[in-house]
């Protein structure tokens, strides 16, 4: 397998570009967005291994221009030099073939102003051998299930022009949930650079609690509004709606944006909400596919008003805005919104009573127009009564507006925001992250 | 790397790379080509092509299993490939959850039949066509938004193993997307074809099937009529669902809940469990009598036929749910043997990095006998819904909420008022057995999704479902704020 270190993997995306430059003609530009990763994964099931291997892959995407014409192509590298070579050369001269058929493309464009950068996070995981080990042994009479995904992930930009970024983080991903029965069970995320063994065995702990109050008799609420605390968990799944759209510029102008009432009627949400784009404190590379590089922080909505929105180079050529640097789904990579006043050890005496909801599931829009979204309630829900966790609650169906529930029925925002690694690994392992609070929220409406 | 699909020798070649001491072990290859050419409001974005192909290795030895997954094309690459496999076999032993290799050396070869290939006219050809089609969108200073992709694309897969499997199948899939926004007076509405239903194996006859070329007026004229529709209403009625939207109905209501490693517990940590239990099969009524169901990876030009799946099992049409009673799972082998219950060829990855899974394959609900005058006429109130829009169900896939495109009022027997933003709820377990009318042959469509997402490292993809047209009685149906 390729455990190439990360030096040696820089400087081998390096000299393929280099050699694919040396091709070109003089009109002709380059523009290689690569990603890679050597994988651990891990799967679990009733606390044993389902499913265990590793994952060693590398892509190019390569844009070759002349002028405004264009054409793009993904391929696969196999970290073989000669082979990657020869790759690279028959890209080029069908992206060459193809260019002859396609018009100018005006919205294309690209960084002209060479910015290099390296930035390596080096992270110190155990191997498969010890994870296995150490989940199977500490969770020895749960009923365990979920992922373990390890290991380095990279991503590069090159062009002919001379520009080199390169980024590389090692990290891990535990991702995984207790179960008592059916569906009872909670569900915990372990993630970062630096596995520490203690730090699993309080999170199985703090599990183990919950299980301990799954095992009362569950309460069955009709639907209604009740007054609700989300996880942090639970609001990055709101708040992963509002970005499905909600913050770049093209789906604003086409009208089609979730927060469109934000920019044509100049709608808000509370006063407690700050959301941006924070690339500083996230895990994804600070540059994007064309170049461009991505400012530490992007302001999106600040006190409750939309500030401004993600544009990629392409709706900057599009809708004559500048770019700051986001990707082509103008969706946030690093999403953060500021905490707030509610200390995080009082949330079940402010809640009073109400839902305790440590996760939302499968949400999807309801009124795309209106913010208003529908998802379920899963794993471990209470129901608190005058300060005290009564009872867990058999799964609901929830169908509110974001106006609502980050507006004016926003009743208070922890004080700390929580770091979550996206757990998804489409494709490849995830790059993206959010930092969230918790929220405390009135009158939530449940249908089902 | 290297494409491997183009090695006329590459079974044998994997096939000499296999270890002798070792229980089993299979590699298999995988390659994806495709093309989208893609043109929005009269501009062409930048035709964008993808050649990926790597190897996935297993190893089975002394009860324990690991895999590898490698981009390298070379014998050293492969061989290291199945070593880093045997490692994570060693791993395992002792703590693996159990099943056995499942391959008995099958061997075969698939290949998707095109009548038309969509790639023999010239690339300015392709664009012109989809341009044409945008430009043919843009009927009004109200569409605000049009576009329209078409994506072509071919997987090969080359399957041998210790047990003597040798497989090579090739699938070749034609997907168009077309989509509109329209807006006036604060409301936006959009109608499209393809993404989320429309779509199959085969070249060019795929963009006939769904009537591509006359689509786009009707996807102008009917975004443009929601615009001033009146909003659903709120209330129990019939609803008929159109095969676009029965497809999603079908997959999320019938697919996932019978996907038999959510049943054994492997999903519950991510897309969930379900509310089928082990000892429902066999008894447990499903839907009504009018409900039959099949896993039929034999229909020409659907999304997911091929004669093996990714274990190297043979593929064959089979009943999952006869006349409304559940009889089997959605299990490959190696979940078959956990359950103890006997399943279908349904061990599907969705590349080379990834290990197989059950997945749907071609997952239809099988005709009836009425004409769609039939199912209209016989509602005094109800709603035809076309094209899914929202969908949200929840982890045990039972209480769900879509929401589609466009409603057409049913009244006294008749489709009547158009209306914009329906939406329907209910739960699995009672929706089907409220099913009061199935469409007959020749309402039948084959269709399919390519983003069915699932699985730990997650995998999305593609699959086939086919339906009539039904009708639900007595559903929960609701409209938007405005």
């Amino acid at each position: 397998m390729n455990n190439t270190p990360t030096k040696d993997r820089a400087g081998y995306v390096d000299k393929l570009i280099d050699d694919a430059t040396q091709s070109l003609s003089r009109d002709e530009v380059l523009l290689v967005a690569i990603g890679g990763e050597t994988s651990n994964f891990v799967r679990f099931n009733h606390t044993l291994v389902r499913q265990a291997g590793s994952v060693d892959q590398m892509h190019a995407s390569i844009d070759l221009s002349s002028g405004q014409r264009h054409c793009s192509m993904t391929v696969g590298l196999s970290g073989e030099l000669d082979s990657d070579t020869a790759v690279f050369a028959s890209a080029i001269d069908r992206l060459r073939e193809q260019r002859e058929a396609v018009p100018d493309d005006p919205y294309f464009m690209y960084a002209t102003e060479v910015s290099s950068t390296s930035q390596v996070n080096p992270g110190t995981i155990p191997g498969g051998d010890e994870i296995v080990d150490t989940i199977g042994g500490l969770a020895e009479g749960t009923d365990l299930v979920g992922i373990w995904a390890a290991g380095e992930q990279f991503s590069a930009f090159a062009n002919s022009l001379g520009q080199r970024n390169w980024f590389s983080s090692t990290t891990f991903n535990l991702d995984w949930s207790l179960y008592l029965r059916a569906d009872k069970a909670t569900k915990q995320q372990y993630a970062g650079f630096d596995w520490s063994t203690e730090v699993f065995e309080r999170k199985l702990a703090e599990q183990r609690a919950h299980l301990a109050i799954l095992e009362r008799d569950p309460v069955v609420l009709a639907p209604g509004d009740y007054r609700a605390f989300l996880s942090a968990a639970a609001t990055n799944e709101i708040v992963s709606m509002l970005m499905w759209g909600g913050f770049g510029i093209r789906s604003h102008r086409t009208t089609d944006s979730p927060l469109v009432k934000m920019t044509s009627e100049g709608r808000t949400l509370s006063p407690m909400v700050t959301i941006s784009e924070d690339t500083t404190n996230g895990v994804a590379p600070n540059f994007e596919s064309k170049g461009f590089m991505r400012p530490a922080t992007v302001p999106l909505i600040t006190d409750g008003a939309f500030v401004q929105p993600l544009v990629s180079p392409r709706s900057s050529r599009e809708y004559d805005v500048a770019t700051n640097g986001a990707n082509s789904d103008e969706s946030p990579a690093s999403v953060s919104m500021l905490g707030g006043d509610l200390d995080t050890s009082s949330v079940i005496g402010a809640l009073d009573t109400g839902l305790l909801i440590s996760n939302l599931w499968y949400l999807n829009f309801s009124d795309r127009p209106n913010c208003r979204m529908t998802g379920m309630t899963r794993f471990a829900t209470f129901w608190v009564e005058n300060g005290e966790v009564v009872a867990p609650v058999a799964p609901m169906r929830f169908d509110d507006s974001a106006y609502g529930l980050l507006g004016d029925r926003l009743v208070a925002l922890t004080s700390e925001a929580e770091l979550t690694l996206d757990p998804f690994s489409y494709g490849a392992r995830s790059t993206e992250s959010s930092r969230l609070p918790g929220a405390l929220v009135n009158d939530m409406r449940f249908t089902l | 790397m290297t494409s491997m699909s183009s090695d006329p020798v590459l079974a044998d070649r994997l096939a000499s790379l296999l270890p002798t001491d070792v229980d089993y072990c299979s590699i298999r290859s995988m390659s994806e080509r495709y093309e989208q050419i893609m043109v929005r409001n009269g501009v062409v974005e930048p035709v964008h092509s993808v050649d990926d192909s790597g190897v996935m290795v297993t190893v089975w030895s002394n009860g324990g299993s690991g895999y590898a997954a490698t981009a390298g094309s070379s014998d050293a690459a492969i061989l290291a490939a199945v070593t880093e496999a045997g490692r994570w076999a060693a791993i395992s032993v002792g703590r693996f959850a159990g099943g056995a290799p499942v391959s008995t050396g099958s061997r075969g070869s698939y290949r998707t039949t095109v009548d038309r290939p969509w790639n023999t006219s010239s690339l300015a050809e392709r664009i012109d066509q989809v341009k044409i089609a945008t430009e043919q969108l843009r009927t009004d200073d109200r569409i605000v938004d049009a576009q329209t992709a078409i994506t072509d694309r071919t997987i090969n897969t080359v399957f041998v193993d210790t047990a003597g499997a040798r497989i090579e199948q090739t699938q070749t899939q034609l997907m168009p997307d077309m989509r509109v926004i329209a807006h006036d007076a604060g409301q936006t509405q959009s109608r499209s074809l393809g993404g989320f239903s429309q779509m199959g194996q085969g070249g060019s006859e795929v963009l006939d099937r769904f009537g591509f070329g006359p689509a786009p007026q009707r996807l102008a004229e009917e975004a443009l009529e929601l615009l001033d529709a009146p909003n659903c209403p709120t209330d129990v009625r019939d609803i008929v669902l159109a095969p676009d939207q029965m497809v999603l109905q079908i997959h999320e209501s019938i697919g996932h809940p019978l996907e038999l490693d959510r049943i054994l517990g492997d999903e519950r940590n991510f897309a969930g469990t379900s509310f089928v239990t082990l000892d429902m099969f066999g008894s447990f009524r499903y839907g009504s009598d009018l409900l039959n169901v099949t896993f039929d990876p034999t229909v020409g030009g659907e999304m997911a036929s091929y004669d093996f799946d990714d274990d190297g099992t043979p593929a064959e049409r089979t009943h999952l749910i006869r006349e409304g009673i559940l009889e089997r799972p959605l299990g490959g082998g190696s979940s078959q043997q956990r359950a103890g219950l006997d399943g279908v060829a349904n061990s599907r990855s969705s590349s080379w990095n990834r290990p197989a899974i059950d997945r749907m394959a071609n997952l239809n609900l099988e005709p009836g006998d009425s004409s769609f005058d039939e199912l209209i006429g016989g509602i005094e109130k109800g709603i035809y819904l076309e094209t899914n829009t929202s969908w949200s169900i929840d982890d045990s896939r039972n209480k769900f909420q879509f929401s589609c495109e466009r409603g057409t009022l049913i009244e006294d027997g008749e489709l009547t008022t158009t209306v914009r933003n329906p939406s329907y709820r209910g739960i699995s377990s009672t929706f089907w057995r409220n099913l009061s009318g199935v469409g007959d042959e020749s309402t039948f469509e084959v269709m399919g999704v390519a983003n069915c997402g699932k699985g730990e490292p997650s995998q999305v993809i593609w699959v086939g479902h086919a339906s009539p047209p039904c009708r639900f009685s007595d559903v929960e149906v609701f409209g938007a704020e405005s």
